[in-house]
């Protein structure tokens, strides 16, 4: 005995039940309320197709919504809540809804809120509380999901009989065999019908298979097939809203297959008449199945209404199990079949039921064109099977008609994938054409779709299957088509006066069922999917407790706050320290790239929009690259280490795009260059030593004088080799170190004791930030920021005369040259501190013609500024304009000046 | 998702290569203006088979033309480019 809730009242079932069986069990038919009309509704089927017994499992972060009461399965404790009622499921307020039923046909939405937007929004609420199904968690889901990659010779999709055998002979045949069920048990068919298999079969097989090296998966649907025979499944560890074992809910499977058979089945099909939706009317093997696998008789006088053989099945089934059978309403004309002494009437369909909420209260018929009413509390329907064949559509496959079944087969697919078993070969019915009213014939239980619904869409001119479905949203949500697709086709394709097939498919698309987003996402949920990447010196950095930042995928410290300080505090002053005296900072994360060989300066020329060639050995420079369009996207600087060896670097966000840059470049538009472009970027880890005293530091870590201004150096720090290079970003005299990420830590203590000796300090991106917009460089991401030319940034003079780089050709179209382009300007505040982002405008009210991409202060002196883009801003010096932010709710009144606060010479980094 | 069949590494899952660009848009070095606009910005985009510059970006790192029909994703050839072609 299982204990388990369900709004509220404590119940108990057997062990193995789903919990609809557990309901049913316990008397409960009314389990849920209908989508747009609220419609009382009860559980209609046994399985993945459930229109109506949709409720919430579980609770909290856990509590997974639109759970078809059908798939899961009873574990202690269980909470399961019904859906889309107020206040109760019994006495549901929106039922009222159902009365205006005449409003609310298909189109409803559009027909009636086309006025106004503001109109929609005050409805909208209204609407979204009325229709709709259950609500997500608001809180976090507490479970992991797993995801998994593997390889098979064979996936073999359903473990019913076909499939199973299908994988036993391919793993005793030697392949690598994957089978997978969505049921918990293998072959559950075999416990509805007794077959020339049996259960012990099905124990006895799945031995073979596994001893053969298959594996079996249950729990595990097919739930997508994407290009070259992958498969996705989606396999539950435990059940939904039940706390795992250990700690993963579910795993999502990406399995590449050599071969995917496909023993799916068929899901019955409902018929269509009205009140057809009412609890107390299920399918007819939905019947057999509670009655044989769960032991659950879901009624004690039964009508059945059929138009093939399987439903004469179920009336066995009924009776074994003591139910009466009042009468079997056969559509087709004449007997056929077999007939234990049932009360059988042919050519009899179903008209009506009548009932109550809770239940069924008699079946009114059409026989031989006469009406005849028979009391009953459940109605067994069958009309028909359908394959199951998303997998094989989502493949690519092809369909073919059968007239004999009514219905779609697979035929063909570009993938290697096959169908076997009743997917392949549905039984015969006997073709259907609905009499009762339409208004309340439902096709479409889901999202309350009835075929009066069908029929005002098509007298609205809607003739395609796909308009119909998105105008009366037929097939949506988890139907998915499952029950609604082929009684909606046949109604259309009646009004269209044409063959079922003629009248179009809607399109197959994944999921099969629903998929938990969780299982998406994986164990990337937490961090967005984003990895991290740590730097060589991270144990140094973390010891000193930094503010981290994130770059690109890298965390670098932003500032090293002491005793208190704000971020704003400590950046201001490391910043000061670097104008003062002296600070170090790691830069490890600059992207760096090797290039060597005799054309290196040929390929180096092609890269960069500036000349490297000329660069003598031993110095370096400054270097920007454009797009082939002639847009400006990366900059750096290159260094000549060597007669055939250069040393580049550039922005840390940019790094992986430039290295396919060069990858690229080097491979599709130079290979005959005799040139080898490695990236280094990790290899070498980076220190930059800034600052007045930055000579005096570097010279007792090197024992010689350091290299001048844009020059380079090999030596030794601490005993450990290393590359000195002469660059100023900060606009003091600053040099990097770099050296070999391995042996970094050695170096960064020695130059840290050696700064700290001076009394200077770290610095992190913070206070460069400071530093580099008071003295006017750009950065990437920033002042760079994907639209601006090298004209626009005042870097066009650097451009190499002779041209040959990558965006010559395209600078040199006329558009990138006309007046009106934004370009780099400086600002400073008159009045108030610049907020970063602004617009700038040169009066209240008026169309902005640039904005602030950096704002900071003036380090030593204070006073706020910024750099920015601006219409015609190199013509504009000395101009007043308003720096303003209305989502700060900040403005400043600035004027416009050259982007250089600090030091514009450049007489500070030079001997 | 694809399977793509490397000509250095064998097939791979299509999440360890980058896709760059069709092959008819490669921009030659020094192209004309025009010509290289062109290619840039009024490219085709055929219902059907095209060459396509993928790398194995998450593998070898190896850049590769490789053909393929874009409404079905068959794969009909996929050959190697750049240095590593040669050796």
């Amino acid at each position: 005995m299982i204990n388990f809730r369900f709004d509220g009242k404590v119940y108990t079932a057997q062990a193995g039940d789903t919990l609809a069986a557990a309901l049913l069990r316990n008397g409960i038919g009314l389990v849920g309320r209908s989508f747009k009309y609220h419609r009382p509704r009860g559980i209609m089927t046994a399985g993945i197709e459930e229109p109506n017994a949709l409720v919430t499992v579980g609770e909290g972060g856990r509590a997974e919504p639109n759970t078809r009461a059908t798939d899961v399965f009873v574990y202690e404790g269980l909470v399961a809540k019904s859906q889309n009622r107020w206040p109760n499921l019994s006495f549901d307020v929106g039922a009222a809804l159902g009365l205006a039923a005449p409003a609310l046909s298909a189109g409803f939405y559009y027909k009636t809120f086309f006025g106004s937007a503001k109109k929609w929004m005050f409805y909208e609420y209204f609407i979204r509380k009325a229709a709709g199904l259950g609500n997500a968690p608001t809180l976090t889901d507490p479970d992991r999901f797993s995801q998994r990659a593997a390889f098979c010779d064979v996936l073999v999709v359903g473990a019913g009989p076909a499939g199973m055998q299908a994988a036993l002979d391919a793993a005793e045949g030697g392949k690598r065999v994957i089978l997978v069920e969505q049921d918990h048990i293998l072959a559950p068919s075999l416990l509805r019908d007794s077959q020339e298999q049996d259960a012990a079969w099905a124990n006895a097989t799945a031995a073979r298979i596994r001893a053969a090296g298959g594996i079996i998966l249950t729990r595990t649907t097919a739930s997508g097939y994407w290009e070259h025979d992958l498969v996705t499944l989606t396999q539950r560890i435990s059940e939904p809203g039940q706390v795992p074992t250990h700690d993963v809910a579910q795993r999502l499977w990406h399995v590449r297959a050599g071969q995917v058979i496909l023993a799916t089945g068929s899901i019955e099909r409902p018929m269509a008449f009205a009140h057809n939706d009412r609890p107390g009317v299920m399918l007819s093997q939905a019947v057999r199945t509670y009655v044989r696998r769960f032991g659950v008789v879901p009624g004690k006088r039964v009508v059945i209404a059929t138009n093939n053989d399987d439903a004469y099945k179920s009336a066995e089934a009924l009776k074994d199990a003591g139910a009466q059978i009042a009468a079997i309403l056969d559509a087709r004309p004449a007997p056929a079949g077999a007939n234990s002494g049932h009360r059988v009437y042919n050519n009899a369909v179903p008209l009506s039921t009548q009932g109550a909420r809770h239940c069924l209260k008699s079946v009114q018929a059409l026989v031989d064109g006469k009406t005849m009413d028979w009391d009953a509390d459940l109605l067994a329907v069958s009309g028909g099977f359908t394959p199951v064949v998303h997998l094989h559509m989502q493949a690519g496959g092809t369909l073919d008609w059968n007239e004999d079944a009514q219905a779609f087969i697979p035929v063909s697919s570009r993938q290697n994938v096959t169908t076997i078993g009743g997917a392949a070969e549905p039984q015969a019915i006997f073709k259907m054409v609905p009499v009762s009213s339409p208004k309340k014939s439902f096709i479409d239980f889901q999202n309350d779709v009835t075929l009066a619904d069908v029929d005002l869409a098509w007298a609205e001119g809607y003739r395609s299957v796909e308009h119909l479905k998105r105008y009366t949203t037929l097939g949506m949500a988890t139907d998915q088509g499952k029950l609604s697709n082929m009684a909606a086709l046949g109604r259309l394709a009646q009004k269209q006066g044409v063959a079922i097939p003629e009248a179009g498919l809607t399109t197959f698309r994944p999921p099969y069922t629903p998929v938990t987003m969780g299982l998406i996402a994986g164990a990337g949920a937490k961090d967005a999917g984003a990895h991290i990447r740590r730097l060589a010196l991270y144990e140094l950095h973390a010891a000193k407790n930094p503010i981290w930042q994130p770059l690109g995928y890298w965390f670098r410290p932003r500032a090293y706050p002491i005793s208190g300080e704000s971020l704003a505090q400590a950046a201001l002053r490391e910043a000061k320290a670097v104008r003062n005296n002296v600070g170090m900072t790691d830069v490890s994360t600059l992207a760096k790239f090797e290039v060597s060989g005799p054309d290196a300066a040929a390929f180096l020329d092609i890269i960069c929009a500036t000349t490297i060639s000329k660069l003598a050995v031993g110095r370096g420079r400054y270097t920007f690259m454009l797009r082939e369009d002639g847009i400006v996207f990366d900059d750096g600087t290159v260094w000549r280490l060597d007669e055939n060896r250069y040393l580049l670097t550039s922005s840390t966000g940019g790094a992986d795009r430039m290295a396919t840059h060069i990858s690229y470049v080097r491979q599709f538009l130079c290979p005959h260059l005799r040139v080898s472009a490695v990236n280094v970027q990790e290899h070498y880890a980076g220190i930059a030593i800034a600052g007045p005293q930055a000579k005096a530091v570097l010279t007792a870590l090197i024992g010689a004088e350091p290299p001048r201004h844009m020059s380079t150096v090999p030596a030794a720090i601490a005993g450990v080799p290393v590359i000195i290079l002469a660059a100023s970003y900060s606009g003091e005299r600053a040099f990097e170190i770099y050296v070999d990420a391995s042996q970094a830590e050695a170096v960064w203590v020695a130059c840290e004791s050696e700064v700290f000796a001076q009394g200077g300090t770290l610095y992190g991106l913070e206070a460069m930030e400071f530093l580099r917009i008071e003295k006017g460089h750009l950065v990437v991401g920033g002042e760079v920021d994907g639209r601006m030319t090298p004209h626009d940034l005042a870097l066009d003079k650097m451009l190499n005369k002779a041209g040959g780089y990558i965006g010559a050709s395209g600078l040199s179209r006329p558009a990138l040259s006309e007046t009106g382009r934004r370009q780099l300007v400086g600002l400073e505040a008159i009045a108030g501190d610049i907020p970063e982002g602004a617009m700038l405008i040169p009066s209240e009210g008026a169309s902005p013609q640039g904005h602030v991409s950096a704002a900071a202060f003036r380090i030593v002196t204070g006073g706020s500024v910024a750099l920015g883009q601006l219409t015609e801003g190199f013509s504009r010096h000395g101009e007043i304009l308003i720096a303003s932010s209305p989502t700060r709710g900040q403005q400043a009144r600035v004027r416009v000046v050259a982007p250089h606060f600090y030091d514009a010479a450049g007489e500070r980094y030079r001997d | 998702m694809m399977r793509i069949p490397c000509p250095h590494c064998g097939p791979r899952t299509q999440s360890e290569f980058i896709y760059e660009r069709t092959l008819d848009s490669v921009v030659p070095l020094n192209a004309p203006t025009e010509e290289a606009m062109a290619k840039l910005f009024t490219r085709n985009n055929p219902r059907g088979v095209d060459d396509e510059i993928w790398r194995h970006t998450y593998g070898c790192r190896a850049w590769m033309v490789l053909t393929r029909h874009r409404v079905t994703n068959e794969i009909s050839g996929c050959r190697a480019i750049g240095p590593e072609a040669l050796s």
